[in-house]
């Protein structure tokens, strides 16, 4: 375990520089900061002096070892626009994208898995067929368009609902949330539910899939001529049998939930981490723009690793560190 | 006199499918006594599985007992709900699968799949019921219990799951075992220790067993009577040395003439040509017609069952004579 912790955790180092050295260069095709930086009034004198101070003379590979050297202390730059270091731009807004997401999670999880149960257990059934309907129309539509329904419908006509903000926060270990406020809680509700739609009809699919194939599987037989009950053969049986791919994707969409809330927070004008970097990109605030996403690949990888720990628990076959588990 | 383990009476278990009704079980019936051993031989799809499934109230949708009885200790089991079923499987009737390596749950450590079992039917803790569980362990040649319970399926041979599977077969006590093919999937060492330890385990307990398989000769050496199935039905029943010795339809003896034995080594082994008929298109005529040698334009009409000889069935106009 602990031997392939660690090379894990090389790996990891690889996959980081790797992707700093594509973000830098994709950033630099994006277009030159100092355009918008300096006043257009501004003199070639000025320009050049502007230039320099950030460091943007220098030739692209030399930038990026001066990159390095700094990340390499913790130092990720400091925004071209704002003058903070960009880590700390970041750590303010990213709290509250992921409350968004893990709310969108927990929507997703505790609507996807009893309602992709049911339509698995009952593929035939109204209900089974309504629900596997619903996933498709969830599915197929695209997220902004449902956003601005879900406002029109509870904000502009019901009234239930406010259609922007995070609402009231109060501190939970230092970090500000919304969902320990009522107030806040109403507004986190409709960006999570838009946010979720999407998880929501995948998991179902995925849960009904999975629970069709498993009820057909002799140990589910056997399960019951042991005499036991339909909540111990399907909560225990076949639930931690189609665990392992349920497991999978949460642990992928909770990757891209985290970092591509845009669309989401855009809508909702929900004060996260996607909506900086847009701003970011608008204004060319390269370290920004880097540090983001090296920020979003640090918990890709953390939540990769996580759901890896976790197949191994669910699934006795797999074990960690073998080099089936080890790509 | 009491009433015997087990009487299946006139059983018939349907499948209304969209193409048609499909007649698994189609008027079934045997008695089974307590500590003996029944064979029910078949080729596949006669419908073997469905008469177990149907005696242990698993039978799903579209599937249906429409008509008979299924008698346990003189109690009607048609006629039970979805919990009465329950308390009785596992505990006073237990089934064990063909396919070991299918039958354990994969993700499931072995104690969890036995403690389980035991607690569905008895209110005890769970140590209590992992005493239990070594103690059946042990009966099934199963050494070191304690290491095994903590295990999982896939670190045990498909001789040793099958044990298992034996093991929580064993858990309650039953009256009644279902074994459906339980060792075609296993080499023949195995299958031979495995037939061995059942017909004991049966016999010291008093236990009744019904041994599901397509092998007349795994039952020659284990049952006491046999059942032959045919297209849902029963077409022969006796004693075991009956109907080895004495075969009256000609399904038994085409069956009989397919097993390899010792005297005739050399000859070719004789199949039974032709292939089951669909049972949605099964009419009024016998259902081996196609395929038999003895058929007469009489056998157009369905053969009843006839009882040629004390302790004996057939369903068959026109029998070779012994
Ligand atoms: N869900 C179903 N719908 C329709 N027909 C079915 C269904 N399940 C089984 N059958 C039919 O029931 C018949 C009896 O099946 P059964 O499993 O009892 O056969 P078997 O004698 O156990 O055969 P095998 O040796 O292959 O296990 C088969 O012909 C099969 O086609
Ligand atoms: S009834 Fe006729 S067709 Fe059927 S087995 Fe007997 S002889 Fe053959
Ligand atoms: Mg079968």
């Amino acid at each position: 375990m602990l031997a392939y912790a660690i090379r894990r955790l090389g790996q990891s180092f690889f996959v980081l520089v790797v992707m700093s050295f594509l973000v830098f260069l994709g950033v630099f095709a994006i277009g030159n900061p100092i355009e918008l930086l300096v006043n257009p009034q501004a003199d070639e004198a000025e320009r050049l002096r502007a230039t320099v101070a950030l460091g943007l003379d220098k030739p692209i590979l030399e930038q990026y070892a001066i990159f390095l050297g700094h990340a390499a202390k913790g130092d990720l730059g400091r925004s071209f626009v704002f003058n903070v270091p960009a880590i700390q731009l970041i750590l303010e807004k990213l709290p509250a994208t992921i409350e968004l997401a893990l709310a969108a999670m927990v929507i997703s999880v505790g609507l996807g898995i009893p309602l992709g149960l049911i339509a698995g257990l009952k593929p035939h059934s109204l209900v089974g067929r309504s629900i596997m309907a619903l996933s498709i129309v969830g599915f197929s539509l695209p997220t902004f368009w449902v956003g601005l329904v879900l406002i029109m419908l509870f904000s502009v006509h019901l009234g239930w609902l406010p259609s922007n903000g995070r609402g009231e926060t109060v501190m939970l270990l230092g970090i500000p949330v919304s969902f320990l406020t009522w107030d806040g809680l109403m507004h986190l509700a409709m960006p999570a539910l838009n946010l979720a739609l999407f998880k929501l009809s995948l998991l179902v699919r995925l849960t009904r899939a999975g629970t069709r194939e498993a009820v057909l599987q002799d140990y589910v037989k056997f399960a019951r001529a042991k005499g036991l009950g339909p909540g111990r053969v399907i909560g225990v049986h076949v639930l931690k049998n189609i665990l392992v791919p349920i497991v999978t994707v949460i642990g992928l969409e909770l990757g891209s939930l985290i970092g591509f809330a845009i669309v989401t927070e855009s809508i909702f004008a929900w004060p996260g981490s996607g909506k900086l970097l847009i701003d970011s990109i608008n204004l060319l605030d390269r370290p920004v723009i880097v540090a983001y996403l090296m920020v979003i690949v640090v918990l890709f990888i953390a939540i990769n690793f996580a759901v890896d720990v976790l197949y191994s628990m669910l699934d006795p076959r797999v074990r960690l560190g073998s080099s089936s588990a080890a790509h | 006199m009491s009433a015997p383990l087990l009487e299946v009476d006139g059983l018939r278990m349907h499948f209304f499918t969209k193409a048609g009704v499909v007649k698994a079980v189609d008027d079934v019936s045997f008695r089974l006594e307590r500590g003996k051993i029944l064979g029910l031989v078949g080729e596949s799809g006669s419908g073997k599985s469905m008469t177990g499934y149907s005696i242990l109230g698993l039978v799903d949708a579209p599937g249906r007992i429409v008509a008979g009885r299924i008698a346990l200790n003189g109690r009607d089991l048609t006629r039970l709900d979805e919990a009465a079923w329950r308390g009785l499987r596992g505990n006073r009737v237990a089934m064990i699968f063909q396919d070991p390596m299918m039958t354990l749950n994969p993700v499931l450590r072995i104690d969890t799949q036995m403690v389980e079992a035991v607690r569905a039917h008895h209110d005890v803790s769970r140590e209590q019921a992992l005493d239990r569980c070594r103690e059946v362990l042990g009966r099934v040649g199963i050494a070191s219990p304690d290491e095994r319970l903590r295990a999982y399926p896939h670190q045990f041979s498909g001789g040793m799951r099958q044990r298992v599977a034996i093991a929580i077969a064993l858990l309650n006590k039953p009256d009644l075992i279902i074994a459906d093919e339980p060792t075609t999937a296993l080499d023949v060492t195995i299958q031979g220790q495995i037939l061995f330890e059942m017909q004991n385990l049966c016999r010291e307990s008093g236990t009744g067993l019904i041994w599901i398989t397509h092998d007349l000769s795994v039952v020659a050496g284990l049952a006491d009577d046999v059942c032959v199935m045919y297209a849902g039905r029963v077409v022969e029943s006796g004693s075991v040395d009956e109907i080895l010795d004495r075969p009256l339809h000609p399904y038994t003896r085409g069956l009989l003439e397919s097993v390899p034995s010792r005297n005739e080594r050399g000859r070719p082994l004789r199949q039974i040509a032709g292939m089951t008929p669909s049972l949605l298109r099964l009419g009024e005529a016998c259902a081996f017609r196609d395929r038999c040698s003895q058929a007469q334009p009489d056998c157009a009409a369905a053969p009843a069952s006839s009882v040629p000889s004390a302790g004996r069935t057939l369903r068959c106009l026109h029998p070779a004579s012994p």
